[in-house]
């Protein structure tokens, strides 16, 4: 079947299996591979993208499902040169370590920055919780979406909570 | 896309919070793991699976697959038997097939492979093989197996495989003669004796990036060249060398970034040799990536012990005795570490403390998937088992637990060296102070307060802690004689740290270490460990991994060793290479070698800092060595194996506080508490990330985590909804602090903290559980407590 998208503003179009997943869609037709598949089974959150400004699963979409509409996915996040805040945020709070969840945690959590961009922590931790992580125990991915907020509403964010030690 | 911004990045070397050099690509979506990564005509393979748990293969028909569009061929046991069985490091018990070969032993085990131009139709493919089985019983419960009622190899006298016993080294009549008079104590006048068996459940690792592998062989150069989700690349190639009849230097593996490991990846599995294999007899590159449900059935599982700790005391807290006795399951086939984690365990099965310990667990062989390493490995069941007897003993005399710890510790006086009551000198510790440091930081007293509180109230809060000892930092000493060596059973591959560093001609570094990470951030602390030798910046220090074709030998990250083995390694290498620039910085500046001091990216003469050269200054008469004075020797480039006297041993304190819910038994955490320490700390920042993801994981197992299988051996809980990892909503925020005991036997002072978090959070939080219904008359509950067996636990307390 052929399908047509706008992805991360650049119109593709290209012919599908019509079981084909949106997210092996982006990866193997398109070579985007920043979206990834932890379980294929639409619990772990590794392929959220945003689907015409909505966080998605993308592997609970079909391509052919995602006709006309306009992705953004983690390779499309930044713009200009310049990192979005989350991106900034997961830096510089060490919100990652393998990094595998990290492009759809940060997916989801720019969806819920762009929702409301002051939610108090409780709110960052159950907007969240559809996205696993196995590295983190989620502790600096909350520090990093509130790093996020904080530079979206133009405030200094908190500071760090590691202490330099000497040796 | 490259960022305009970056973090604020301190220079501070070793001990600062350098911002990791990871993340600029991981963050953007342009990090390459092993599934990211194409090969030009590659085919895709897909497997056959058991449904049964023990069965008798009578036919396997592949007529049907082969027609399908699409298949290039379909493999059986018949097409690779003479390969032989998948290689362990510690082969006790019975080896792998490579497929299935003849009978079934556990529920998704391969029985064929297929081969076929995308994974759509090599699953496909897959599906319709036909398996004609004749199910036999199978055996899963521990002490069924132990029985021999039902055997799960023909070729094996027994289901037992090994027994661990401690005090390890000792003669088999001094240990029980341990065991004897810890028996005898406990008819001793005024002593109390707590006993209690417990479940230590299974768990499935769950690396978020599923296994996945791609290997290509070259017929022409007669190279094979493999990328796989790995923590063990050198041992990979090693294995698929010695296996398709390859040289060492024929075979390239890479682990690109790999997506968590946490001891899953920590294996050479079957699926990475029938790639390779058949990439050889198709001509096409092959791949292979699991499923989530595939992970579950076939990449290794860890824990699944069921033991009895018992303890003997006085009424005012002195520990006479420690015994624990009980099976661990090692699964139908032993891989790569299987039947030596329980040993793990016995290495801190006495802890902090000093009472005599007998200990012994029985390796059983069951109808289930594969049992190895994962987070702790073997210390969190040991901890586990240790720390809630010991509360349990606190409980039953009335003593705060905390102050029994304290009583019972070894002292400070034995260290350096102090030899455990299970037998291994320890490197250095101070368990007092750790734990008086906890107790300050989480102001213990007033959180009893509270607690007596909320019990007026009619709230059910609960205060638990636990100590914790670890071993890591493992290297060939003292370990290789145990046992722990792929060279002992024949598979060429290292079992050392290294490191390479080597300055560039432009100043710039270059370090090349023989372990990679799987998001322990190595490119940044090896940046900082060279950093602080040769005050290179940085940024400009590159650190290569994970890569055989281009890396030291090495054995790979796990045990919390990187840094303690590779780590120190890399330390000594730019020594070596500062000692060589020195001459001729010396040379440059017109100096004396002694005065020549490295700062600034760059060298200059003590207490004159205008007279100095940079590094690329020093790089261009290296690599001209005709401008070098008569008998210097060019190149700045070290390589080094290094080789600790010892492991490393860790330890530290946790606290939980959490609340139940009395009439639900749903548990909330409220706060995590820990005062860890890993001796001297490169990265803080990456140290505490460490932790976190370590409490994570032990919470997990104390709360929610557990692979059940039924009694006729089908996993019942092989998807993530049936498997529920702790989500962001289910953890607090967590409170870290530190204590500092640097270790003697390596130049840094570093231990290791990978998995610190995880040997101490589930018995800190059973204990807290157990503490907030102890008014109700529970004494304990098996994990995980989820809310069902919570409630169940209240209801039988009562009557
Ligand atoms: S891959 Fe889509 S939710 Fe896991
Ligand atoms: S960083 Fe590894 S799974 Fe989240």
């Amino acid at each position: 079947m052929h399908v047509s998208m706008s992805v991360n503003g650049r119109e593709v179009s290209g012919d599908v299996e019509p079981r084909t997943l949106l997210v092996h869609y982006l990866r193997e037709n398109l070579g985007l591979t920043g979206t990834h598949v932890g379980c294929d089974t639409g619990y772990c959150g590794a392929c959220t993208v945003h689907v015409d400004g909505i966080s998605t699963k993308s592997c609970t979409m079909l391509a052919v499902q995602a006709e006309g509409a306009e992705i953004t996915t983690i390779e499309g996040l930044a713009s200009n040169g310049e990192l979005h805040p989350v991106q900034e945020g997961f830096w510089e709070r060490h919100g990652l370590q393998c990094g595998f969840c990290t492009p759809g945690m940060i997916m989801q959590s720019a969806y819920l920055l762009a929702e409301d961009n002051n939610p108090d922590e409780d709110t960052i931790r159950h907007g969240l919780d559809g996205n696993l992580c196995r590295c983190t125990g989620y502790h600096n991915i909350v520090k990093a979406v509130q790093y996020a907020g904080a530079r979206m509403r133009s405030e200094e964010p908190d500071a760090p909570d590691w202490e330099e030690e000497g040796t | 896309m490259t960022s305009t911004i970056s973090p604020t990045t301190t220079t501070s070397a070793l001990g600062g919070v350098v911002h990791r050099k990871e993340d600029p690509a991981l963050i953007q979506g342009h990090g390459k793991y092993t599934d990211d990564i194409k090969f030009t005509g590659e085919v895709a393979a897909a497997f056959t699976r058991s449904p049964f748990a023990h069965a008798t293969i009578n036919s396997i028909d592949t007529d049907a697959a082969r027609a399908m569009p699409g298949v290039h061929a379909v493999y059986t046991i018949e097409d690779v038997r003479h390969l032989g069985t998948l290689l362990a490091q510690v082969p006790v018990g019975a080896l792998r097939p490579l497929l299935a070969d003849g009978v079934v032993k556990h529920v998704g085990e391969a029985v064929a492979m297929v081969v076929a131009d995308n994974r759509y139709l090599a699953q496909d493919a897959a599906d319709a093989v036909s398996v004609d089985y004749d199910p036999l019983e199978a055996v899963i419960d521990l002490k069924d197996a132990l029985s021999d009622r039902v055997k799960v190899h023909d070729s094996l006298d027994s289901n037992l495989l090994i027994s661990w016993v401690g005090p390890f080294g000792a003669e088999p009549e001094d240990q029980q003669k341990v065991k004897a008079d810890i028996d005898a104590a406990k008819e001793g006048d005024d002593v109390v004796t707590v006993s209690q068996e417990m479940l230590n459940q299974r768990l499935i690792p769950v690396a978020i990036e599923p296994r996945a592998v791609v290997a290509d062989y070259n017929p022409g150069y007669g190279s094979m060249t493999v990328f796989s989700s790995s923590q063990i690349p050198h041992a990979l190639a090693g294995a698929i060398g010695k296996t398709l009849g390859l040289l060492s230097n024929q075979v390239r593996v890479v682990a690109p970034e790999v997506g968590g490991g946490f001891g899953a990846k920590l294996n050479v599995y079957s699926d990475e040799i029938l790639v390779s294999w058949a990439s050889m007899q198709l001509g096409h590159p092959v791949r292979w990536t699991e499923t989530r449900r595939e992970a579950a059935h076939s990449t290794v599982q860890g824990r699944g012990w069921v033991a009895t700790a018992t303890i003997v005391g006085t009424k005012d807290g002195e520990i006479l005795g420690y015994q624990l006795e009980g099976i661990a399951d090692m699964g139908a086939y032993t891989q790569n570490f299987t039947v030596a984690i329980p040993f793990l365990g016995l290495f801190v099965g006495s802890g902090q403390y000093k009472m005599p310990t007998w200990w012994k667990i029985d390796c059983v062989t069951t109808h289930t998937n594969t049992t190895d390493a994962y987070r702790g490995a073997g210390r969190p069941e040991a901890a586990y088992y240790l720390e809630r007897i010991i509360d349990m003993y606190a409980r039953e005399i009335g003593m705060d637990p905390a102050e029994v710890r304290k009583k019972n510790y070894i002292p400070n006086d034995q260290f350096p060296g102090a030899v455990s009551p299970v037998g291994f000198a320890m490197d250095t510790g101070d368990y007092g102070t750790n734990l008086d440091a906890l107790i300050a930081t989480s102001d213990y007293a007033g959180l009893r307060a509270e607690q007596k509180k909320a019990r007026e109230e009619g709230r059910y809060l609960g205060i638990g802690l636990s100590s914790y000892v670890e071993v890591c930092g493992f290297a060939p000493a003292g370990l290789a004689e145990l046992g722990f060596s792929w060279s002992t059973y024949g598979l060429p591959a290292a079992f050392s740290g290294s490191g390479l560093v080597r300055v560039n001609p432009d100043g710039t570094a270059t370090v090349q270490i023989g372990t990679g990470p799987s998001g322990q951030g190595h490119e940044t602390t090896w940046a900082q460990i060279v950093s602080d030798r040769l005050a290179i910046p940085v940024e400009h220090v590159k650190v290569r991994h994970g890569d055989t074709g281009d890396s030291p030998m090495g054995i790979g990250t796990f045990g919390s060793r990187s840094a303690a083995v590779d780590g120190s390694a890399t330390y000594e290498a730019s020594q070596r290479v500062r000692a060589k620039a020195a001459k001729m910085a010396a040379h440059l500046l017109e100096a004396s070698e002694e005065d020549v001091v490295f700062a600034n990216g760059g060298a200059h003469v003590a207490g004159s800092p205008d007279s100095s050269v940079t590094w690329a200054q020093i790089a261009e008469i290296a690599y001209m060595p005709h401008k070098l004075p008569e008998g210097m020797e060019g190149g700045l480039e070290a390589s080094v194996v290094f080789n600790p006297s010892n492991a490393t041993w860790p330890f530290g304190a946790h606290l939980a506080v959490v609340e139940v819910d009395a009439e639900t038994g749903n548990v909330d955490l409220l706060r995590y508490i820990t005062v860890d320490d890993c001796g001297n700390v490169i990265n803080p920042m990456i140290v505490d990330g460490q932790v976190h993801g370590g409490i994570a994981q032990g919470v997990g197992q104390a709360l929610f985590e557990e692979a059940l299988y039924d009694e006729t051996g089908n996993l019942l809980t092989g998807t993530l909804i049936d498997y529920p990892l702790p989500t962001a909503a289910d953890l607090p925020t967590f409170e870290l602090s530190r204590t500092v005991t640097p270790t003697d036997i390596n130049p840094m002072g570093v231990k290791g903290i990978g998995e610190a978090g995880t040997i101490g959070s589930a018995q800190t939080v059973v204990n807290a559980v157990v503490d907030a219904l102890a008014p109700l008359g529970v004494k304990h509950v098996d994990m995980p407590l989820r809310p069902r067996r919570v409630w169940q636990a209240i209801q039988e307390a009562k009557g």
